[in-house]
């Protein structure tokens, strides 16, 4: 059973790749292997003024939720330097309590 | 926080630097080369075998709280990459342009290159050396004082009419006598949680994307962090970015037409009377004036102008100047229009006659630590080779304060000789054939007259592929210690050297050492760390205590004007001749140049020589900014260049369609000057069919040394000419009419 994971508030993802290449960084991965990448979600213009433009992390097989780094009690690389902010690491119960506050956002259990 | 002399400091859980998980870690400012101006806070891991294994963003520092963009993070790979330059270098000057570079020591280097600077120096008068440095790498001080204490007066950047940022700083100065940023509480601590803070409500983004840029000292994610917290945005930008999809307004203007935009907002605002009364009666000088001149900018001709609809540009006026606390984040795509001071200016009134002037959520003046922008030690040049500075005649504005020469005359005087011929060129952090030269054969052709080229870099470049007769070896900032000057709000912070590589040196070393054999007096210091102390002797500290306790920030105070802190005899006011914010710039009016911003076509330009639209259709702005890549850096970094391996146009469908051209397609950008090559990236974001957009500063390092990496294939500056604006400052790099045609299979730029 899940217990842990990453609470994406994709409203918000400017979609830098700071976490992809934090997450390599820190596993030695090779560039073209991600924990974690970037699904670039438009730019196309629904009407009028409004425009559907947003990144949304996606997470892969090779995530460990950077086990060496929060036994440690730091917080995985990919929410450190989350330029946005956007990305929240916890259990799944207190993240599910902040997924209900906004919309735009998704949970993600990973471990 | 605790409080030491005038700073607040911030408690830090560990010494500066400290061993973990047998790691040693050390905290310090990301200052630069390779990536960008703004010194983020980093702590920097190296293994025993000295070699630096990771860089974490530093969540005590409060300027990026942790955060890093992937420059920062990749910087191992940058260090340790085995194409650095590693040992000094000489080439027989009838070589340039060859791959036969010979290694040789430190010593014969600085020995040869001394005996050189002399020999030119008794011959010619030291005038005839020019220094040159590219964009900000921790440079401007150290080189500075090496030309003045040369005794050459021309040091500067060879970018046509300066125009990266100093319009915009000299125009502050000139108007208001402070340069002026948008307050996102980066001059505290504390930051969003001080109690003096106020988030701005209306924040304009003109001319920049600061998310991938992270210019001038600020820190891009700021604005995403003010979004967050409810503040509102217009974005000026000719296409639809992720900012501008969450904008309150977005306003694609055409490039080059800034001005415009910007008097026709100040018609609205003056017009609907929605601007400050009582800030324009008490502070502000030429209002009248002011008013008058917007007056021939009624919005529906500036919407003709600069092809964005009269009711946004309307709202957005009225959005801002109904603000509470408003504030403008503006970029490089300002100073790039030829008539960019004036455009400067434009945009800054908006700010002014609405009184958003050092108050909370408006815009505040930078604290300084030390004083940055005027160089490091032009008093060590006597007045008679000061008045020798190229441009100073034909452009009198350079004469208030600014320290460089200007580009164009100095262009000018390496092809003609005139006023006296260029011998020699120093060549520091500037890849000028790939970056920031406009016309770069032209400029290599004139740069090639000189008998004398030294160039300092981190890596081989096209330009010192190309020129370079000795080449110093330079070092990245995890390889050398320094303090943390320059744009935005200082913070006393030091830069902290924890690992060596190969020979190199840091910038000011090297300075350091050529200057203490030039002019021994001049550079009195036994070592770096010796000069950095001397140089902030005045914050009490010298260097290891302040790197002990950095980040040290000065008090901040708001409404400077009010208290008399801004003028050297301490009487309220800013500091200029009125002892008032200049909307009527007494300066100009001295300069012999119009006192009253103004809006001129850029030529050639869809307003100035509609003629030529048949042939070149489109309207191309450069130099847009990508995640990875700093200026000309980083086409070397594999996990970096991976996320853009080519440089590319961003293309509309529609404008696609006319040319016969698909997504991945390799064109020639075409305008009556050269071309340049780029791929396709078909865009509907761009707001307007006929704009379209291009990164810039390529060159292929995996390519051909004596091909020059291709750099004349790639660099999208092929197609601007040298023309500043008539102050000296601003230049088109920004807005060109071009064409597109399919690069043909093997197809090269000669
Ligand atoms: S939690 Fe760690 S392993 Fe997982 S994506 Fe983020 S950085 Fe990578
Ligand atoms: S670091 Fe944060 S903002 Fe940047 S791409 Fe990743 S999730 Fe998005
Ligand atoms: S913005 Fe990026 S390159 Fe610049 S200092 Fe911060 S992390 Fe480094």
């Amino acid at each position: 059973m899940a217990e842990y994971g990453i609470l994406v508030d994709y409203e918000w993802c400017s979609g830098c790749h700071s976490c992809e290449v934090a997450c390599q960084m820190e596993h030695g991965f090779e560039p073209d292997h991600f924990g974690i990448k970037i699904a670039e979600l438009g730019p196309w213009q629904i009407a009028g003024k409004k425009w559907q433009h947003a990144n949304i992390p996606l997470f892969s097989e090779q995530c460990d939720l950077c086990a060496a780094r929060t036994t440690q009690g730091k917080l995985p690389t990919c929410v450190h330097h989350c330029q946005a902010a956007c990305l929240s690491y916890g259990t799944l119960d207190a993240l599910a309590a902040q997924l209900k506050e906004k919309p735009q956002q998704a949970l993600v259990a990973l471990r | 926080m605790t409080e030491k002399r005038e700073y607040v400091l911030i408690e830090h859980e560990k010494p500066w630097t400290y061993e973990e998980d047998g790691l040693k870690v050390a905290r310090g400012s990301a200052w630069t080369g390779p990536g960008c101006h703004i010194g983020c806070g980093v702590l920097l891991y190296t293994d025993e075998n000295g070699r630096l294994v990771k860089v974490e963003g530093d969540p005590e520092n409060p300027f990026n709280e942790g955060r890093l963009c992937i420059r920062c993070l990749a910087l191992p790979e940058v260090t340790h990459s085995t194409k650095r330059l590693t040992y000094p270098m000489k080439r027989d000057k009838a070589l340039r342009g060859k791959n036969q570079f010979e290694r040789i020591s430190w010593d014969e280097a600085l020995d040869t290159i001394e005996a050189k600077l002399k020999e030119i120096a008794e011959q010619y008068g030291p005038e005839s050396v020019l220094f040159m440095q590219g964009t900000g790498r921790d440079i401007a001080a150290w080189i500075s004082r090496l030309a003045w204490s040369y005794g050459s007066p021309n040091y500067g950047f060879p970018l046509s009419g300066l125009a990266c940022y100093l319009p915009r700083v000299s125009g502050m100065y000139s108007t208001t006598g402070s340069f002026w940023v948008c307050d996102c509480s980066q001059q505290f601590p504390d930051r969003y949680d001080n109690p003096e803070y106020q988030d701005p409500e209306v924040m304009i983004l003109w001319g920049n994307n600061p998310l991938i840029s992270n210019s001038d000292g600020f820190f891009g994610h700021w604005v995403v962090d003010l979004m967050r917290r409810g503040m509102k945005t217009i974005v000026c930008d000719p296409r639809m970015t992720w900012l501008g999809a969450r904008a309150e307004i977005v306003l694609p203007v055409r490039p080059g037409t800034d001005a415009a935009l910007a008097l026709g907002m100040l018609n609205v605002i003056i017009g609907e009377d929605l601007y400050d009364h009582e800030f324009v009666e008490l502070w502000c000088y030429g209002f009248d004036e002011l008013a008058e001149r917007a007056k021939e900018y009624p919005v529906d001709k500036v919407a003709e102008i600069c092809w964005v609809d009269a009711d946004r540009i309307r709202t957005a006026a009225r959005l801002f100047a109904n603000a509470e606390r408003a504030c403008v984040q503006w970029g490089v795509a300002v100073d790039m229009t030829r008539e960019a001071l004036p455009a400067g200016q434009a945009i800054s009134a908006l700010t002014q006659i609405t009184g958003n002037i050092d108050r909370p959520g408006g815009m505040i003046i930078p604290p300084e630590l030390i004083f940055y922008g005027g160089g490091f030690g032009a008093d060590l040049l006597t007045p008679e080779q000061t008045n020798k500075r190229l441009g100073m005649n034909q452009y009198p504005l350079l004469k208030f304060g600014f320290a460089t020469f200007q580009p164009d005359v100095a262009l000018r005087a390496m092809e003609t000789g005139d006023p006296y011929e260029i011998r020699g060129l120093w060549l520091q952090t500037t890849n000028t054939i790939a970056c920031m030269g406009a016309d770069p054969k032209r400029w290599l052709a004139a740069a090639k007259k000189a008998d004398f080229i030294v160039c300092t870099d981190l890596f081989m470049t096209p330009t010192i592929m190309a020129l370079a007769d000795y080449v110093l070896p330079a070092a990245t900032y995890p390889e050398r210690d320094g303090l943390r000057i320059g744009d935005g709000p200082q913070r006393g912070e030091t830069i902290n050297k924890v690992v060596q590589v190969g020979e190199c040196k840091s910038d000011m070393e090297i300075n350091l050492e050529l200057g203490r054999r030039l002019n021994p007096e001049a550079w009195p210091w036994q070592d770096v760390k010796e000069m950095f102390t001397s140089m902030i002797a005045e914050t009490g500290y010298d260097f290891d205590g302040l790197r002990a306790v950095a980040p040290a920030y000065p008090r901040y105070i708001y409404r400077k004007h009010e208290k008399g802190l801004l003028r050297r005899d301490g009487s309220p006011g800013f500091n200029t001749a009125t002892g008032r914010i200049e909307l009527w710039a007494t300066v100009y009016a001295n300069a012999g140049l119009d006192p009253l911003p103004y809006f001129e076509e850029p030529e050639p330009g869809p307003g100035s020589t509609p003629e030529l639209l048949d042939e070149y259709p489109l309207v191309l702005t450069t130099g847009a900014r990508n995640w990875g890549m700093f200026h000309s850096e980083h086409r070397n970094i594999p996990r970096l260049r991976s996320l853009r391996p080519d440089p590319l146009i961003e293309v509309h469908p529609d404008a696609a369609e006319k040319f016969g051209l698909k997504d991945g397609d390799w064109v020639w950008v075409e305008n009556q000057l050269d071309r340049a090559k780029r791929r396709v990236k078909l865009w509907p974001a761009l707001l307007d069919a006929r704009f379209c957009s291009t990164d810039h500063a390529w060159w292929f390092p995996e390519a051909d040394p004596e091909k020059l990496y291709e750099v004349f294939d790639l660099n999208i500056n092929n197609n601007v000419t040298w023309t500043p604006g008539k102050s000296g400052f601003g230049s088109n790099y920004k807005c060109m009419l071009v064409k597109l045609s399919k690069v043909e299979e093997g197809e090269t730029h000669d």
